[in-house]
């Protein structure tokens, strides 16, 4: 992948479109993000297996969009005084008050339930742009080498979900020949069988070529440091997600446990990094370029973030403005596509 | 290089012993076949070199075996990666990455070799066999034999002393089983390499051997010059048989070998009697079939007319479209354009119950046809799908394969076993037309030629997809030839076969231009003097 910027590059950069995306319900700038990461996305990707993904996870968005405004026309939620419909209201028992079914629908509800779909659109659209120019898998590769085992479990078990797919394909097909058309939960029965066991044989067969490919390999490594070094990984990893969880949650222990975790995984990651004997093929590297394409991202994250509200007005319903500043931090996210747009092979 | 002292291996559970005795030394540089009738224990004794049996395998490993050196009791397998590379049966299986490049590194990445190294034999092994083209392409976009190839050639980056092959040809094509073989001979030549090779089509592994290990059924060893002890074995290529048969010592085991004692026979014998077989009325007419995936064209327009009791075998590359054709043929695949009709009606516009009763078919992977728990009930359950009486598909099963135990589960059945229960199901609403997709895979000389006698009694007008030249020769009765989905070409065995080099039984090569295609024939010719 010579020329390829970095896939954590195009991850963080991706991520900086997200947080505008998350702070916004402003539709305008909403869909100055879609089109900001669907152009790169488009521009920059590379002949590969998943550079189609954009397109999946916009279809996705749209289906999640879609979805959204249903359930506001059903279940109702923020109201206004402009009736557009008065559907008829389902009576609902005692038990399931508050919820609402059918019943009025105001042009100011459509509207925050059609910004706030919008919003996870665009949120996937982020998603689906990372995904198309780096893909998760090659941005596995760029973990710590004291992650590597279990960077490489992750990737294996990746590939599992389309074999399974396919075993239950020719399953299905095989069966077909028997006479037997094979449908519905029936169907499930009499594929789970097949399929699992497939998929097991393949697991082992797999093992088996890793095993005899050098996977797990500790070559002299004292049996002492390799489980040092896992139970320090370990160990920092579950405190790093408690104390991000409890961050979040918004708990007094979230600071302390984060700490806590994040020097013993530290710690870890820097015995382990330095003790596995094992190397990188042809590593991504670190360079101008991706320090530029993080640099965009990060822009219009701080723009979005220090300039003005990207709120939706609903009540009273008002024409969405573009507000200056986010929009101009939007248009430098673009510039990846000056720097990238040369290496495409 | 490899050293075997007094090795036995059981198996968790099993009766009896896999290995038994194994006393074997197989020298630095060398290239040595293991051969052996199916479950002999070919692939048990290959992953005994790596030590996968008995680390991964589990059972009871007596005597011990050493690798250059080390003994694989206290090294397992990923500490053996830097001496032994192996490479198993199926390829795909056991790819780690995703793409071709990634895939010839790993090994390396796990040994810890420095990047420039790595940079260095991935170039070189690119080149070796043939993959720069493909280097950033994903795997799972490769045919058979370039993948094939792109396992052994993640073995060879880590520049193992000793490469451990498991029947690296039987998924390829002619063409592709020679670019793999001819890659290894190099390896063996130039880097004095030693290679360990499992293999069922020893008509393409025997000529490059330096040693033949030939494994019994009961466990033991017997290791010697290719000739004489494929001569004794009950699994010899056509060449050698043909040697015995004329008396030449030492027996040959190449082409070369063979034709240059083969004048006295070629002239003793003359030209065999061309006896058209007859074909009855026509039973299946295929006209312009088509099979589109995406924008990719897998068949183009083939026609084929199959008349009662003719035997069309299809051969062509891997990816040429054979299976595609078959399953189009069959019904239940995919078909965009184009007519089949069997005695006047399409089987795809049948219910599949009434589709299989019009055409069988048997799938690359046999295995996934059976699904209940003994081999009683899946003859059982054929027969009421076929709505035959009772006992018909067991019949049939006795006819292809004596003595397959009712009560046995159909996975642990052997390949040629299980090979035959398929079939015995698909035959059992018999069928007007039979098509078999990559029949012989896994089975050995005997199998394989029971498997043409019984195919030949039964008398179904029957088309396969196969690589195998030598079976083609011994059954098929009409050849058809497809490349990027169109025929090329289309005539009798005789004329088909002994046309291309490629395509020639070994039997073929030795007496040409005389079109003798099978040892059978010759033998025949020769007592009816």
């Amino acid at each position: 992948m010579s020329g390829a910027v970095h896939p954590g590059a195009w991850w963080l950069w991706a991520l900086g479109l997200a947080v505008v995306a998350s702070r916004a319900t402003n539709p305008v700038v909403l869909g100055l993000v879609v089109a900001v990461a669907g152009f790169v996305a488009v521009t920059c990707r590379q002949d590969t297996p998943w550079a189609d993904s954009y397109d999946m996870f916009f279809k996705f968005g749209l289906a999640v969009l879609g979805i959204r405004v249903l359930f506001h026309v059903l279940l109702g939620g923020v109201d206004g005084p402009t009736v557009l419909l008065d559907l008829p209201e389902v009576p609902l028992p005692d038990w399931a008050r508050g919820i609402r079914l059918g019943g009025p629908l105001t042009a100011e509800g459509l509207v925050f339930a059609l910004c706030q779909g919008l919003q996870l659109a665009t949120l996937l659209c982020c998603v689906g742009a990372a995904n198309a120019l780096a893909n998760a898998k090659r941005l596995l590769r760029s973990l710590p080498a004291a992650l590597y085992e279990v960077s490489v479990a992750v990737v294996v078990a990746m590939t599992v979900a389309p074999q399974l797919v396919a075993s239950a394909r020719s399953v299905r097909r095989a069966r077909a020949l028997r006479g037997d058309v094979v449908r519905g939960v029936r169907a499930v029965k009499l594929l789970l069988v097949p399929v699992l066991e497939g998929a097991f044989e393949r697991s082992l067969v797999l093992a088996a070529a890793m095993d005899s490919r050098g996977y797990g390999r500790h070559a002299g490594l004292p049996t002492r440091t390799r489980v040092l070094t896992g139970f320090l990984v370990l160990g920092g990893l579950v405190g790093l997600c408690v104390g991000a969880y409890a961050l979040l949650d918004g708990g007094s222990a979230g600071v302390p446990v984060l700490v806590v975790g994040a020097v013993p995984a530290a710690a870890g990651l820097w015995t382990g990094s330095r003790r596995v004997r094992r190397s990188r093929y042809r590593p991504d590297t670190w360079g101008t370029r991706e320090a530029l394409v993080v640099g965009s991202g990060l822009i219009a994250a701080v723009t979005a973030v220090l300039g003005p509200d990207l709120v939706m007005p609903t009540v009273p319903l008002t024409a969405p403005d573009l507000p200056l500043l986010p929009a101009l931090g939007l248009l430098c996210a673009l510039a990846p596509v000056l720097i990238a747009d040369r290496k495409k092979p | 290089m490899i050293r075997f002292e007094d090795v036995s291996f059981t198996y968790p559970g099993a009766s009896g012993p896999a290995l038994s005795g194994v006393d074997l030394e197989v020298p630095e540089g060398e290239l040595c076949l293991v051969v052996g009738r199916t479950g002999a224990g070919k692939s048990t004794l290959l992953r005994a070199v790596n030590g996968l049996v008995p680390h991964f395998s589990g059972g009871v490993l007596g005597g011990r075996v050493l690798v250059d050196g080390r003994d694989t009791r206290t090294n397992p397998p990923r500490e053996l990666a830097d001496v032994v590379g192996l490479v198993g049966q199926d390829p795909q299986a056991g790819f780690v990455t995703d793409s071709v490049e990634e895939e010839l590194a790993y090994s390396m990445e796990s040994l810890g070799l420095p990047n420039p190294v790595m940079r260095k034999r991935v170039e070189e092994t690119l080149d070796l066999l043939g993959l720069a083209d493909l280097r950033h392409r994903p795997l799972a976009t490769l045919s058979g034999g370039q993948q094939q190839r792109v396992a052994v050639g993640a073995a060879l980056t880590a520049h193992p002393k000793v490469l451990v092959l498991d029947e690296p040809t039987s998924a390829l094509d002619p063409g592709a089983a020679e670019d793999v073989l001819a890659a290894l001979h190099r390896l063996v030549h130039d880097l004095g390499m030693t290679v360990l090779i499992a293999e069922h089509r020893l008509e393409r592994v025997a000529q490059y051997a330096d040693r033949v290990v030939w494994l019994s059924s009961d466990g033991t060893v017997v290791a010697g010059d290719p000739g004489s002890v494929l001569a004794s074995a009950p699994v010899a290529p056509p060449v050698v048989r043909l040697g015995q048969l004329a008396g030449w010592e030492p027996v040959p085991v190449s082409i070369r070998d063979a034709r240059r004692r083969a004048g006295e026979l070629r002239s003793s014998l003359g030209s065999p009697a061309s006896v058209a077989p007859p074909v009855g009325a026509e039973v299946m007419r295929a006209a312009d079939v088509r099979v589109r995936y995406g924008s990719v064209e897998a068949v183009r327009g083939v026609s084929l007319a199959v008349g009662a009791g003719e035997r069309v075998a299809l051969m062509g590359r891997n990816g040429s479209g054979k299976s595609s054709l078959l399953w189009a043929l069959q019904g239940s695949g995919k078909r965009s354009g184009g007519e089949v009709l069997v005695e006047g009606v399409d089987p795809a516009s049948l219910k599949p119950g009434p589709r299989r009763r019009a055409v069988g078919l048997v799938p690359q992977q046999p295995g996934d046809l059976l699904y209940l728990h003994t081999v009683g009930e899946e003859c059982r359950q054929a027969d009421r799908e076929s709505g035959r009486e009772a006992g018909t598909c067991r019949a049939l099963l006795d006819r292809l394969a004596p003595g397959v135990p009712d009560d046995r589960h159909p996975r642990d059945l052997s390949e040629g076993q299980r090979l035959a229960l398929v079939l015995a199901v698909a035959l059992t609403p018999s069928p007007k037309v039979v098509l078999l997709d990559e029949p012989t895979r896994g089975l050995d000389y005997p199998a394989k030629t029971r498997l043409a006698e019984a195919l030949a009694e039964l008398g179904h007008a029957v088309v396969l997809a196969t690589h195998d030249v030598e079976f083609v020769a011994e059954y098929a009765t009409r050849v058809v030839v497809l490349a990027d989905g169109e025929v090329v070409a289309d005539g009798s065995t005789g004329e088909v076969v002994t046309a291309s080099p490629t395509f020639s039984p070994q039997v073929a090569k030795v007496l040409a231009p005389l079109p003798w295609l099978t040892v059978g024939d010759v033998a025949r010719a020769l007592a009816a003097r």
